[in-house]
Formats: C-alpha cells, structure tokens, sequence
C-alpha cells in the first residue's frame, strides 16, 4: 500500500538542545524514535498528527549507563541495544526478555524504549518491567529536567503526564532486589501483540504488574502486600480479580485475559517459590 | 538528501517522511525489495541499514540520511546465500525470498537452528514451511 505522507512534516534537530527548543517554539510536535508505530496507524487511518520531530540521530539519548547504582537507559536506546547490553541484561535480565520478543530482529533494531513508553499502548511489553523495576522516567525541556516515579507518569488510556515542551530522555532504573520475571501471552513469540504481558519481581520487596489488562500497565500494591503478610493463593487470586479490568477485543476476550492473568500469576509465585 | 545504496552515493529530493521502501522501489527502480503487510509483521520489505536489518516499510527516509543502505541487488546476484536458496528451493512464490537473504546476511557465521529459527522469526513465508530456508541457512553460512 503506498502511503500519504506529503500532509507530513518533519523536523530536524541536530542536537538535543536543538530538539527540546524546537519543541517550546515550534510545537506541537510529535516526537519520532524508530517509527515502527508511525506507519502503522498512517496506513490504518488513525494518525493524528502530522508534525513530528527527528529524534533518531541524536545519538547521545541513546547511551546505557551505571551511576551511582542507577542504571540510566537512554530513551533512544533500541530492544537491540538493551539485548546487546552488558549492564542491562546484569541488572534488568526481565527488560532483555521483553526486548527479545518485542518484534522480530526489524522491529528490535529500530524500536525504542522511549517510543514504547510514549507510545502509551496498554499491551506495551516493556511497560510492565519499568513499572515492576519502579523506574523513573526523566523529562527534559529547554527549561530544565524533571524525574517522574513511573508509576504516576500514566494519567489514563495513552494519557501521560509529559508536557507537549518536554522529551522522554532517559529511564533510571535502581537496583533490583530478587528474582525478575517475565511472561508475555500472545499468538506467536515473536512478533505478536500481546494478550497479557506480566513482569514480576520475588524478594525482600515483591512487585507484580500487568499490561493489557486495563487501560494502562498497572501495579497490584494491595496483592503484593497481601502476599508480602502471608496470604495464600486463593486469597490472592481474588484480589487479582479485583484489580484488573481486562477488554474484549481483536486480539482476545476478557474472560480468557482473566483466566490467563491468573494462571501467569500461580506460575510465578510458584517458579519463583525459593526466592521468596 | 543522500545516502550510500549498495555502495554507491545517492543523492535525492524526497519527501522526508517517504518510507524507504517507495523511495527505493520509485526513485531508485530497486523492485527487488517488496511490499507484504506494509507494517513490519512480515519482513518482505527487509533491507540492511549500517548492517543491521530493518523493515523499510517503516523506516522514514530522512532516518537513513548518511547511512549505508543495502538492498538484495546490492548482493550482486552471486552471495552464496542466494545459491543456496536456489540450491535448497528455499524459495516458491519469491516474495519473502529478498527479506528472507538480508536478514541471513545478519546472522553471522554458521548460527544454530535455533539461531536461524529466532532470527528469522520477523520475516513470514506463506508457501515453504521455513524448513527449506533453514537449510539453505544453515549451508550458505
């Protein structure tokens, strides 16, 4: 299909100070990482904007970094580069395997983590790992930066609490303690979007989070705590049932996201059981 | 803008939010790249962007600006991998068959079945069942 793309205009910074005055003067403006998102919803009818801002030579939005025992993952940093990181796959083993089924090896080369998170979609893979990892995600805009606790950055279905002037720069992500998790459902291992996605932690501090399961990723807090005082399964299978607010939709139905929702639970808690 | 394809400068005015499949397929005359899903489920638009394989269909063309590009022509037609394809039939109606070869070219030298299996998993073939593909993989590489 050949797509419409003359009503399209893109601009061009060539640094990043360049990208964040573009978008205080020149805005509003989209900004566009590795595009694998963009094409789709042109040929689906569903894009709405048209003004979009280059941001895939700004090369140093891309470094995977240790400091201070914070890992900061560039938001131009691709499923590639995760996969291919040292020090992510030491620290955040269960971000390398949502980047491995993320796509195939086209979309893993030109998918970034910014472009996951800003996208916004509910069935985002990384998602649920930021939220499990409580990474916080840095804003920048030509007036300074700001750190947001991943878990407010969401305000709702695709909503987020991203200014129009500022950009996703950099997720910091501190030391996890205990046992990472990850399972995504979906038709094929590749390639596919997924049905459910969970990510999950097992240690001193377990932390349980879901994607397509509501209108955004979310945390189960109340289950993580009841598990954390002792409850058992049953107990906490009934809190799940609470917590989530699963759609019927093209790729699955409610009633089966919430039987697998409990299934990838019970799975977890017991493939992880010796590091509880 | 310009870019290096199949070793070679380019120089073009395009549209910079034209994919790099039309402008490959309508500026440079290159058909050897194909359209399957035009949203990068299936991998038939598969060329190699610095290396690394990338669906073309979603890539914007100012994204290449300075890049090395290479298409299946850009193989000159006598890369072992494409005699094996012939060799093993790893090919009928033909169109995955350019996507298929690029991303072979990333997988480096002789990769596992399973190597192979995950590295192809972006790139769809409606007719063979892989199972040829594979092994024209496994002995080209």
């Amino acid at each position: 299909m050949r797509t419409a793309v003359s009503s399209l205009q893109l601009l061009q910074p060539r640094t990043v100070q360049d990208a964040l005055r573009m978008l205080r003067d020149e805005g509003p403006l989209t900004p566009l990482a590795g595009a694998t998102d963009l094409y789709v919803a042109l040929n689906f009818g569903t894009l709405t904007e048209i003004r979009f801002l280059n941001l895939w030579g700004l090369d140093p939005l891309r470094r995977i970094t240790l400091r201070d025992d914070l890992l900061s993952i560039g938001a131009l940093a691709t499923y590639t580069d995760m996969i291919r990181s040292r020090l992510v796959r030491r620290r955040v083993p269960m971000l390398v395997s949502a980047a491995r089924e993320v796509g195939g090896r086209q979309i893993q080369n030109r998918g970034t983590l910014g472009g996951n998170v800003a996208n916004g979609s509910p069935a985002g893979d990384t998602l649920p790992v930021l939220a499990a990892a409580e990474a916080i995600v840095v804003l920048r805009s030509a007036q300074g930066e700001r750190r947001v606790p991943f878990r407010e950055f969401y305000t709702g279905y695709r909503t987020c609490v991203r200014r129009p002037d500022e950009l996703i720069v950099a997720f910091e992500i501190p030391p996890v303690e205990g046992r990472q998790w990850f399972r995504k459902v979906g038709t094929r291992a590749a390639q596919a979007i997924s049905k459910v996605v969970m990510a999950a932690v097992r240690g001193p501090r377990s932390r349980i989070a879901l994607g397509s399961v509501a209108p955004t990723v979310i945390r189960l807090f109340r289950l993580e705590e009841a598990l954390a005082a002792g409850a058992g399964m049953e107990d906490a299978l009934r809190l799940l049932e609470k917590d989530i607010h699963p759609i019927d939709d093209l790729r699955s139905t409610e009633a089966y996201r919430r039987d697998v929702t409990a299934n990838l639970l019970r799975r977890f808690w017991r493939e992880t059981a010796d590091s509880g | 803008m310009r870019f290096t394809l199949n070793r070679s400068e380019v120089e073009l005015e395009v549209h910079p939010m034209a994919r790099l499949l039309d402008v490959l397929r309508d500026n440079c005359g290159l058909t050897g790249t194909k359209e399957g899903c035009g949203e990068g489920e299936c991998g038939a638009c598969t060329v190699l962007v610095n290396g690394a394989a990338v669906c073309s269909c979603l890539v914007p063309v100012a994204q290449v600006e300075g890049a090395e590009v290479v298409t299946i022509e850009g193989l000159g037609d006598e890369h072992p991998l494409q005699r094996a394809f012939m060799d093993e039939v790893g090919a009928q109606c033909g169109i995955c068959t350019p996507g298929m070869v690029l991303t072979a070219v990333t997988l480096g030298h002789r990769p596992s079945l399973a190597k192979i299996r995950e590295g192809l998993a972006g790139n769809l073939c409606r007719c063979t069942g892989y199972e040829a593909i594979y092994r024209a993989i496994h002995r080209a590489s």
